[in-house]
């Protein structure tokens, strides 16, 4: 691996801190709206050391804490995380890892480091970018994570305005994808059909529903020759 | 309880196993356009339908509005137009949430 300037370190560390701190502050949501709404601290914690995906697990608590059966919460959460895989094309075009490396690289592979990898204009810079927002990602998220929950077991959340932190990262998470005409009124599409179902279908249901908005679109013949990219992260 | 934590395992195993794959799988398979397309149209799909249910879904089939909730979302809207980033974004919709529940 070529070695960069520190010169070169400091922007990409900055920034990577500045996107630490949210993940501090939104996996302590996490933690304690987990631990809130009566999972455990363990459970909360095995959600960000293994799952590691912000919205995957908000997806997995909140179906799996509705009343029906937890395991309606799997195909949410897995079907959240599908963009990962995309994002991990982009990353092993830059890092191509190979053997062992590929298992702690995946670990790594979200919205930020591949937002964070793809803005750089070098390949050292771009290995470099990737490692440290994953890095420093990954231990803040713990952090927040075991801070909010041990806190949720004895605050109530929504004192503190938590309820509304979820839909305001997953509004900010879509926002640069409307830019484009298609995501947009899949985005609405998707919104509709979920909450059409809430009164008649079992929790975890509405999700998946919206998810086929999706697919239905995206498998649709379309006139323009655009692709479509996995979101964008600002 | 037993059947949270199976189903949580599942979950998060899955999970990071897609991120795997997106590693492993020969590039043809994920670079074709209609994969790309459904892929990139996904979580735009998913997540509205997620700020949807965790503003309009009271659980049990019922629908409800906390307006301090939407206070905050709407809050958040307005960060999100003048170009905040995550960190803003997420502080203005807790505060203003959290400040109209301990006035009201």
């Amino acid at each position: 691996m070529s070695v960069l300037a520190p010169t070169e370190r400091g922007p990409i560390v900055r920034a990577a801190v500045g996107l630490g701190l949210y993940a501090a502050a939104f996996g302590a949501t996490f933690g304690a709206v987990t631990t809130g709404s009566g999972m455990s601290v363990a459970q909360a914690m095995v959600l960000s050391l293994v799952m590691f995906s912000g919205a995957s697990q908000f997806a997995f608590v909140g179906v799996a804490v509705a009343g029906g059966s937890p395991f309606a919460a799997v195909p949410a959460a897995l079907l959240l995380g599908v963009r990962n895989a995309f994002y991990g094309v982009v990353v092993s075009e830059v890092l191509h890892p190979r053997g062992g490396r590929r298992f702690l690289t995946a670990h790594f592979v979200l919205d930020e480091t591949t937002a964070m990898t793809v803005a750089q204009e070098q390949p050292p810079a771009k290995r470099y970018a990737f490692w440290a927002t994953g890095l420093i990602l990954c231990v803040l998220w713990q952090l927040g994570t075991l801070a909010g929950a041990i806190a949720g077991q004895a605050i109530n959340p929504s004192d503190f305005g938590l309820d509304a932190a979820a839909p305001a990262i997953y509004l900010a998470l879509l926002w640069p994808a409307f830019k484009r005409v298609a995501p947009r009124w899949v985005a609405v599409g998707g919104a509709a059909v979920a909450l059409l179902l809430v009164p008649i279908a079992p929790s975890g249901v509405p999700v998946i529903a919206a998810a086929g908005v999706a697919v239905l679109v995206g498998l649709l013949p379309s006139r323009r020759r655009s692709t479509e990219r996995p979101l964008e992260v600002s | 309880m037993t059947g949270l934590w199976v189903a949580l395992v599942i979950a998060a195993v899955g999970t990071y196993l897609l991120k795997l794959a997106g590693l492993s799988l020969p590039e043809s398979v994920l670079n074709q356009p209609r994969v790309q397309r459904v892929a990139g149209l996904l979580p735009a799909a998913m997540l509205a339908a997620l700020v949807a249910l965790e503003l309009f879904d009271g659980g049990a089939g019922r629908y409800t509005v906390d307006w301090r909730t939407l206070a905050g979302f709407g809050a958040a809207v307005i960060a999100l137009l003048l170009r905040r980033g995550f960190l803003v974004v997420f502080l203005v919709a807790i505060g203003v949430t959290a400040l109209l529940r301990l006035v009201t």
